[in-house]
């Protein structure tokens, strides 16, 4: 008796929602781009994301890290819908991917704010500021003008671009790098969405902006209690704006972590290599070179055999590393790695690689 | 009076741009030195200058210049003083050459990157086809692309080695300075470091001085031995680097400083509000003062060089009891 | 949008683009005016119309006002109808027996320096069975009273007194009646005489009860000079067509370049949005299209099926969709096609056919309102062309129809220079409004276009 009321209390009250259920759960997801010679005759695959799985909570932020072709923006837009997986699904907030159909799809992308790069290609530019926060709602059906006006608003206030009339009626090019990109949020922000998947929101800024979008973003985040996919290459900023990490190689997530550990104690080699990398401004900098390891990710056409980072790691076991692809360990709870140097047999289960 | 022990020896540098809405103080009388072997580092923020410093350094002018003066003394010869043909025939390339920004994607394509780095040793040196190329290998060997890389076109290198065939480019003539413009700003963290460990390297092996344009901090530390910070058009605070990333001067750089992330410790990154000045416009007085978080009312004032007592040189009222 | 009206505005910083301006104002005001005076059906009646609407109009006679340039006066065209309310024609009736005699006085002043190119009287009468008889005599300046001849009268009646040989030959030793006519005696070379000129023509009607209004007539004297535009070999007024022309000029020029401009941009857009069979089957019917020679293919049309304006007007919209522009349009269309707001709007949900027309379009938009302008004067001249060819529109007056029958009545070798010249300036003017307008607009909304000040 009680068990059913509760079952009725979960389904009457949103609030009764877990914050820690999946509002994203990735399942062995394979994105592959055919290659064709001539234009037609196949000519092998990209495997642009070769088996990912991950669950994201609400109202989590998680960084996706990694190099240009790892496979991270692929990744982004298969979840954003660009993209149709090969391979394994995507369920998002209890809907299928696999079994969408076109109305899904679209109630499926609307639930999705998107905030990319560049922010100032991200604006159509032949639009006012107040088209392009409309446009999503015109697209999606809010037919109410009010309730359209009462969205931006609230967004344009949520993303601090007040008096909100001084900005309605300009133009993208008018503003500067840090508006437009808050524009850019606020836009992904009108269809209030579930899910917020962030394309390197600040790289394209001045330094000295970068850290109040970031903040920015956290507020949204935390205030809105939304889950964040936060896609970056800057290892230094995760930590003020993620919970946890997902370290990206070759098309695949070679370790899992939350922040703090994986900055403290890195387990993957790659991933000791990035933060190896990543400069603080010190003058000792100037002093010492960067313990690098040579070389360049693989192709993604023919990765290689067993690890794909084992051509560049400095800890490769010969006949392990280049021969089977490593599953996923987990040396600490909640610190996932892809690595067999973790494994009881091949490593000790607890190699220390620090940085 | 004309010093050889200074390379580099930048006085009262002006390049200002005529524009249909008026007169842009690109670069607005800026001071600075470089010494042999040395590195000095020029961060600002997009907009500020620092890409017209590095066109009137190497006089690559567009034709709208309004005013373009000052003295460049290069080992003690005022090469401002020189005639265009002069200038390319003497200066530039054969003294000083130019990492540009994005030089990856500036390569020829439709051209071997091999002839491609040979070139400049044929126009500048007068060298023959044949010394040309034994300089190019020499300089691929260098910068670490293999050899047999040179009868490829760019499209076949990866980003990286499309950096680093650049900057053989800029080391095939062995000048005394390079000019490196946002050299790894569209590159991967690893292949950054890579290329900021390269360019240590070159520096202890050849001996060359570097002029390294950026707004990364976290990069410019890599190779720093001294610091200038560009706002508005103006340099603001020129330091050594061990004192500049311990304690910057200068309330911007002091900004700036705080404003990057850092992987460890617990300092939360601050940031600057409002916008940079424009360099049609700028203000009267310091050309930051609507921005700092120590204005007083000096500021209104445009405040002078200031010798720290350090050695420092800071642009800011702040220190204005001090040295004297 | 507004973006591109505010760039519009810029327009007044440019003088060309000013003058532009002005010139299409000034063409389209023509056509407006022609549009009002001239109703379709009426140009269309007037230009094929022979004899029986030209009748009063003299055979290519140059505009009038090449007198203001020329030191001999040409004739002027004369025209005295006896129904209108004139004071130079007299009626008056006088009673003879139970008949009526009418007496018709033709009064008019000469004054030009050459002779007139032809003398005409139109006569009408009403009767049962007995025809009126006319005879007519002609008073000189000088007071000399020549007879001119006797006739009856059909119910519509055409004396040509030029072509009277009896007359010829009654006044001596002239070469021609106009010259007999006119001249003033004894002068050598044989010149006008001028002043006030009387023809005076009794009718005497035969049947009783006859009145007033049975007999009316006309009296032409054509000049060598007629009117703003001239006449050509049909006796036409020249202005007619030069009117009209221009509305079907700018009729045809506009939706020539707007149509296939537009349905090229909408295509290339599709094309490079859906990518794939859809891109790949456009382009290949671009290329092959670029290979079809565009001219035969309308001379055929033209000779086998219809030579209609606005036929043709199609087949070369549809012939020219597919074009080379295409190609250049799928070019900068890949080019929007990256951009990061165009996968924004993915994301959000936009509709393929919204992102095609709101989207990718829009942002063409400020390339393609120069070329377009530019473009117009090329299809108004492809129509004269076509005219030229002998494929105008059989039913509309054009500029390029004018200019094909000046060629074929060989107008250049008889010295009709104005036949040509009159809708060939029409064309340069045309092609030079929208050019300046066009390449300021090019240079507004194309700004690298636009020199460092």
């Amino acid at each position: 008796m009680s068990v059913t009321m509760k079952d009725s209390e979960h389904i009457n009250s949103p609030q009764g929602v877990d914050k820690r259920d999946p509002i994203l759960s990735v399942r062995d997801l394979r994105v592959w781009f055919e290659l064709r010679k001539w234009g037609f005759s196949h000519a092998g695959y990209v495997r642009a994301v070769d088996g990912v799985s991950f669950d994201l909570p609400r109202s989590e932020s998680v960084a996706v890290v990694g190099e240009s072709g790892c496979g991270k923006s692929s990744l982004m837009k298969t979840i954003l819908g660009l993209n149709r997986p090969t391979e394994g699904d995507l369920i998002f907030d209890d809907m299928r991917l696999t079994e969408m159909g076109r109305g899904d799809m679209r109630r499926f992308r609307s639930q999705i704010g998107y905030v990319q790069q560049d922010p100032y290609g991200a604006l159509a530019p032949f639009m006012k500021i107040e088209r392009i926060l409309e446009e999503p709602m015109i697209v999606n059906g809010i037919k109410d003008k009010q309730e359209r006006m009462r969205r931006i608003t609230k967004a344009l206030t949520d993303v601090k671009m007040t008096p909100i009339d001084d900005f309605l009626q300009k133009y993208p090019h008018m503003l500067s790098g840090g508006q437009q990109q808050r524009i850019v949020i606020a836009r992904a922000m009108v269809m209030e969405p579930k899910l917020l998947v962030a394309d390197e929101p600040v790289s394209m800024l001045d330094a000295s902006v970068r850290v109040e979008i970031l903040k920015l973003l956290r507020a949204l985040q935390e205030e809105r209690e939304l889950a964040v996919i936060y896609i970056t290459h800057d290892l230094s900023t995760v930590r003020y704006f993620s919970e946890r990490i997902f370290v990206m190689y070759a098309g695949q997530i070679i370790e899992k972590s939350h922040v703090d550990d994986l900055i403290a104690n890195p387990r993957h080699p790659y991933t000791v290599a990035l933060l190896n990398a990543t400069a603080e401004p010190e003058a000792k900098n100037a002093l010492s070179y960067r313990d690098i390891p040579p070389g360049e990710p693989p192709s993604l056409v023919n990765p290689p055999k067993g690890c794909r980072f084992h051509p560049r790691c400095p800890h490769i076991m010969k006949g392990v590393c280049d021969e089977e692809e490593s599953p996923e360990f987990e040396p600490v709870a909640g610190h996932f790695v892809k690595c067999w140097l973790y494994s009881k047999e091949h490593g000790d289960g607890n190699v220390v690689v620090n940085p | 009076m004309a010093d050889e022990s200074v390379l580099l020896d930048i006085k009262q540098l002006a390049l200002h741009f005529s524009a249909s809405q008026g007169v842009v103080q690109a670069v607005d009388y800026v001071d600075f030195r470089l010494d042999h072997n040395e590195a000095v580092v020029i961060i600002g923020e997009s907009g500020c200058g620092k890409t017209s410093l590095v066109k009137a350094l190497l006089r690559l002018l567009p034709r709208n210049v309004a005013t373009y003066e000052g003295s460049i003394h290069l080992k003690g010869t005022d090469v401002m003083k020189l005639s265009d043909e002069q200038f390319r025939r003497q200066v530039r390339w054969v003294r000083m050459s130019l990492v540009p920004q994005a030089a990856m994607n500036a390569l020829n394509p439709v051209i071997r990157v091999g002839d491609q780095v040979a070139e400049p040793a044929i126009i500048h040196l007068g060298l023959d086809k044949e010394q040309a190329m034994k300089q190019a290998v020499q300089m691929f060997q260098h910068v670490g692309v293999p050899i047999d890389f040179m009868t490829r076109y760019p499209f076949e290198l990866s980003g990286g080695m499309r950096q680093r065939v650049a900057i053989a480019m800029a080391l095939v003539t062995v000048p005394d300075l390079i000019v490196l413009d946002e050299p790894t700003s569209a590159l991967d963290v690893l292949t950054q470091a890579n290329i900021m460990n390269l360019l240590k390297r070159i520096k202890k092996e050849m001996g060359t001085s570097y002029i390294l344009i950026t707004h990364d901090i976290g990069t410019s530390s890599e190779l720093a031995d001294s610091v200038a910070v560009m706002y508005a058009g103006q340099i603001v605070e020129e330091s050594d680097a061990m004192n500049f990333f311990s304690e910057p001067l200068h309330p911007y750089s002091q900004k700036l400083m705080s404003s990057v992330p850092r992987l460890h410790g617990d300092t939360e990154p601050d940031f600057i509000t409002g916008q940079p000045p424009s360099l049609i416009n700028p203000p009267t007085g310091c050309r930051y003062a609507d921005r700092c978080h120590k204005r007083f009312e000096k500021c209104d004032e445009e405040p002078p060089i200031i010798e720290h007592h350090d050695g420092r040189r800071v642009k800011c009222w702040l220190y204005a009891d001090e040295g004297g | 949008m507004t973006n591109f009206w505010n760039n519009f505005k810029n327009i007044t910083q440019y003088p060309s683009a000013i003058a532009g301006l002005m010139i299409i104002a000034f063409l389209l005001f023509i056509s407006v005016y022609a549009i009002v005076t001239i109703p379709y059906e009426e140009a269309v009646r007037l230009w094929r119309g022979g004899d029986e609407v030209w009748r009063t109009y003299p055979r290519n006679a140059q505009p009038a006002w090449v007198n203001i340039f020329s030191q001999t006066k040409k004739s002027n065209t004369i025209i005295l109808d006896s129904l209108d309310e004139n004071d130079n024609v007299e009626k008056t009736v006088t009673q003879r027996g139970e008949n009526i005699d009418i007496t018709l006085v033709y009064t008019f002043e000469y004054d030009a320096d050459t002779f007139p190119q032809d003398l005409s009287l139109f006569m009408t009468a009403r009767y049962i069975e007995k025809q009126p008889f006319a005879s007519m005599t002609w008073i000189t300046p000088d007071g000399r009273e020549i007879r001119i001849g006797d006739m009856s009268i059909r119910p519509a009646e055409t004396y040509r007194m030029t072509q009277d040989s009896r007359l010829l030959r009654r006044l001596g030793d002239n070469p021609t009646v106009q010259q007999g006519l006119f001249i003033t005696p004894d002068s050598d070379p044989p010149r006008p005489l001028a002043g006030t000129y009387q023809l005076i023509v009794e009718v005497a009607l035969f049947e009783p009860g006859a009145t007033i209004d049975d007999v009316d007539a006309v009296f032409v004297s054509y000049g060598e000079v007629y009117g703003l535009a001239g006449t050509d070999h049909r006796r036409r007024d020249l202005s007619v067509a030069l009117l009209w022309g221009t509305p079907i000029a700018l009729a045809f020029g506009l939706l020539g370049a707007l149509g296939t401009n537009v349905i090229t941009m909408i295509i290339a857009a599709a094309g490079v949005w859906y990518g794939g069979m859809i891109d790949a089957t456009i382009q290949r019917i671009t290329e092959v299209n670029l290979i079809l020679p565009v001219l035969p293919i309308l001379i055929m049309i033209g000779a086998f099926y219809s030579r209609s304006i606005w036929i043709i007007l199609g087949v070369i919209i549809l012939l020219s969709i597919f074009g080379a522009s295409i190609k250049t349009y799928r070019a900068i269309f890949l080019q929007v096609k990256e951009s990061s707001y165009i996968e924004a709007a993915q994301a959000y949900g936009a509709s393929n056919f919204r992102i095609i027309l709101n989207y990718m379009i829009p942002r063409i938009i400020p390339l393609i309102v120069p070329a377009l302008v530019i473009g117009i004067p090329s299809f108004v001249f492809l129509e004269a062309t076509l005219a030229i060819l002998g494929l105008g529109d059989p039913l509309l007056p054009t500029w390029g129809k004018v200019i094909y029958d000046a060629q074929v009545q060989g107008a250049l070798y008889n010295g009709f220079y104005y036949w040509v010249l009159e809708p060939a300036a029409l064309l340069m003017l045309t092609g030079l409004g929208f050019s300046l307008l066009g390449f300021a607009l090019d240079r507004i909304f194309n700004p690298r276009l636009r020199g460092v000040q």
